[in-house]
């Protein structure tokens, strides 16, 4: 792991400010989960993740199909479908949509998809100011950060964070109450909106049959972003497509209660534009970018494929005991959490971030919650094995390899084994006062093992050793 | 960019192993199964789940009624009004001038829904030649009058009458409450960049 990741978790963890923002709203948003997905609220929950999930399946092993599909009926409406390779491809066609349109100002929905993109600079560098207007999405954008988290981007700040951050950026008046900031933002992004030439929104869901991209919020940005502006460009992941406007019984139903705990989001927009000739709104123009940077290569790996079911609701997050610890910003890419340790190294290659497998307990909470069933332990596990892999074809981890070797032989001899044990009991420093171990001796405390103390400590070493307990037990029963 | 559309579906064919134009299978098949309840039913649940969200629900015998309600409810404030039929009965009459500068400096907007669904509290809007996208959003208060007949269960029975919302419109909405967000400290606030305050207005008999 890159030294940077090492001191961002070390900065999170010791951080008692932020470590009670992260568990608390994380913590809030498990129990607003909880109370819409039970069994009295909603019945048929655990049929509805399996029709998600066969829904998910039978649109990516068909992906090509479903893909052209949306494409006849969006250029039928008088729509564009564009296709991106990756994030250069795409913010260029942006940028260049923007030149040829004469547009300085574009608004923007938020979309985890143009985060991965990294739209926004590269619009700022060709000029054009690119406005979140989310209104977590907008803070951040105020203070140049990353989204903390899928679905709440700015879970780590606290009012007196965003006052600092509209006071330095807004001026105006410090502001630490929530409803009146919020009523700040509503007012600057008010005139944005009514000014921007280009809307640019995600797509929670692509639906074939329709040529229609779905998209859900809370605040009405989405809305006016995709409402007000005379061009719309929607960004999506080949991976969002659905086959028809009906499974929308079901995601609708899934979303929202995984990601927020609502039965439904307050906004829910299933959009076919240009707006049609007898319509007194909406936008002249519509384009749908459909987005590859690395989904075709996952999508040929049929093990994990899977990975690309994802809806991003952020439960898997919301629920994993690591990064309840070590927060959204310990993680090197957009996507945070165990669908970000999982699809972050098949998305940009394993060599790049060959530790983020690990970033796990493997304790299952993810699979549990995931509303469209993706094992993601399994895939985790899968991933781990395919960095030894590749470490092992890299020659990496001789050493490594070796210290199993023997370890596997002590196992096998039982003799020998408890022998060892013996030495490393009499060996290991054993304080009076039944301290636990922090270090051992210099000879000992490097590479790997110092690496493992430097986060845990080893109990002291007992009197006895199970072996000696049981046989002196046998004997002691055998005798009575 | 045509050579990045062909790279990718070719991509995708190689990593599916499937040719160009091959066929597929019939896609899962859905249960879109609803319990049909009472009108009356059917609006006490539209109210416990809209109340819950900070909006509130009105039953009136009437357009007059209708009409009184919705006054009541706007007070001295300014107004927009959409021109579906049940709007221009109750008396309301859509802006003269610029719709978008109508919407953005009214502080009430007044519309009708295509459907309203029972289990959630929501209301569906389609855009159309009469009801614009921007009545229903840019003003701090929506008041939707709404005939009981288009109160429906559940997304189940949307989705079994709008198969394909598409044809019918650029833009269906489903609009569930007041806007909101709690994307500060988890606090809720409503009316974020929508409307903050939603009234529905049930009209029975019609």
């Amino acid at each position: 792991m890159p030294d940077a990741y090492k001191q961002q978790i070390k900065d999170t963890v010791g951080d008692p400010r932020l470590q009670i923002a992260i568990y608390n709203n994380t913590g809030r948003l498990v129990e607003n989960r909880k109370s819409v997905v039970s069994t009295e609220a909603l019945p048929g929950y655990q049929g509805l993740r399996d029709q998600g999930h066969a829904i998910k399946k039978h649109t990516l092993d068909h992906l090509d199909h479903y893909l052209e599909l949306a494409e006849k009926n969006i250029t039928a409406r008088g729509g564009k479908v564009v296709y991106a390779r990756d994030s250069a491809e795409a913010c260029e066609w942006i940028a260049q949509l923007a030149e040829k349109r004469g547009v300085k100002l574009l608004v923007k929905s938020k979309s985890m998809t143009t985060e991965e993109i990294e739209l926004n600079h590269a619009l700022e560098k060709r000029g054009v100011e690119a406005v979140e207007t989310d209104l977590g999405e907008y803070i951040l954008q105020l203070n140049d950060e990353k989204p903390y988290h899928i679905i709440a981007p700015a879970l780590h700040k606290t009012r007196f964070d965003v006052a600092d951050i509209f006071e330095r950026k807004l001026g105006g008046a410090r502001e630490v109450v929530p409803e009146k900031q919020t009523q700040i933002a509503r007012r600057v992004l008010r005139e944005k909106f009514l000014a921007a030439g280009i809307g640019v929104t995600g797509a929670n869901f692509v639906v074939a049959d329709s040529g229609a991209v779905v998209v859900v919020e809370n605040e009405g940005n989405a809305r006016i972003t995709s409402s007000a502006p005379k061009i719309h460009i929607a960004v999506a992941g080949l991976e969002k497509l659905i086959p028809r406007a009906q499974d929308l019984a079901v995601f609708l139903k899934l979303l929202a209660r995984s990601a927020t705990g609502q039965p439904l989001s307050v906004y829910t927009s299933f959009l076919s534009p240009p707006k049609r000739s007898n319509e007194q709104d909406g936008p002249e123009e519509f384009y749908l970018l459909f987005l590859d940077n690395g989904r075709t290569r996952l999508l040929a790996d049929e093990g994990k494929r899977e990975s690309l079911y994802c809806i991003r609701c952020g439960a898997c997050l919301n629920h994993c005991p690591v990064y309840r610890k070590i927060g959204g910003h310990s993680y090197p890419w957009v996507y945070s959490g165990p669908i970000g340790a999982i699809i972050t190294p098949q998305f940009m290659g394993l060599a790049k971030d060959p530790w983020l497998p690990y970033a796990s307990s493997l304790c299952g909470a993810c699979a549990e919650v995931c509303p469209v069933k993706i094992d993601i332990p399994k895939h985790l596990l899968t991933l781990r094995h395919e960095v030894t892999e590749m470490r092992t074809r890299e020659g990496q981890n001789r050493l490594e390899k070796l210290a199993f070797r023997l370890w596997s032989y002590a196992m096998r001899h039982p003799r020998l084994y408890e022998s060892l044990g013996k030495l490393a009991a009499g060996a290991a420093p054993n304080p009076a006062n039944e301290a636990w171990i922090k270090k051992l001796p210099s000879l000992l405390h490097r590479g790997p093992v110092a690496a493992w103390l430097s986060e845990r400590d080893l109990p002291p070493s007992p009197a006895k050793s199970f072996r000696e307990q049981w046989r002196e037990r046998q004997e002691r029963r055998h005798n009575a | 960019m045509p050579e990045a559309r062909e790279a990718i579906l070719s991509a995708v064919r190689t990593a599916l192993k499937r040719s160009k134009g091959q066929g597929i299978p019939q896609p899962p098949a859905l249960d879109l199964s609803f319990i049909d309840t009472p009108v009356a039913d059917r609006i006490a649940f539209f109210r416990a789940a809209i109340e819950k969200l900070g909006g509130t629900v009105s039953e009136v015998p009437g357009i007059a009624e209708a009409r009184g309600r919705a006054v009541e409810l706007i007070g001295a404030r300014s107004t927009v009004c959409s021109s579906a039929a049940i709007v221009a009965d109750c008396g309301f009459a859509p802006p003269a001038g610029d719709l978008r500068e109508a919407c953005a400096s009214a502080d009430c907007g007044i519309t009708s829904a295509d459907y309203a669904l029972a289990d959630t509290g929501s209301l569906v809007l389609f855009s159309s030649a009469t009801e614009p996208r921007m009545v229903s959003l840019l003003p701090p208060c929506h008041i939707a009058i709404v005939p009981e007949s288009v109160l429906l269960t559940s997304l189940e029975e949307l989705f079994v009458r709008e198969a394909m919302p598409a044809e019918r419109s650029s833009a269906m909405v489903i609009i569930t409450g007041p806007s909101r967000s709690a994307d500060i400290e988890m606090i809720l606030v409503r009316g974020v960049h929508g409307p903050g305050e939603v009234h529905v207005i049930f009209v029975a008999g019609h």
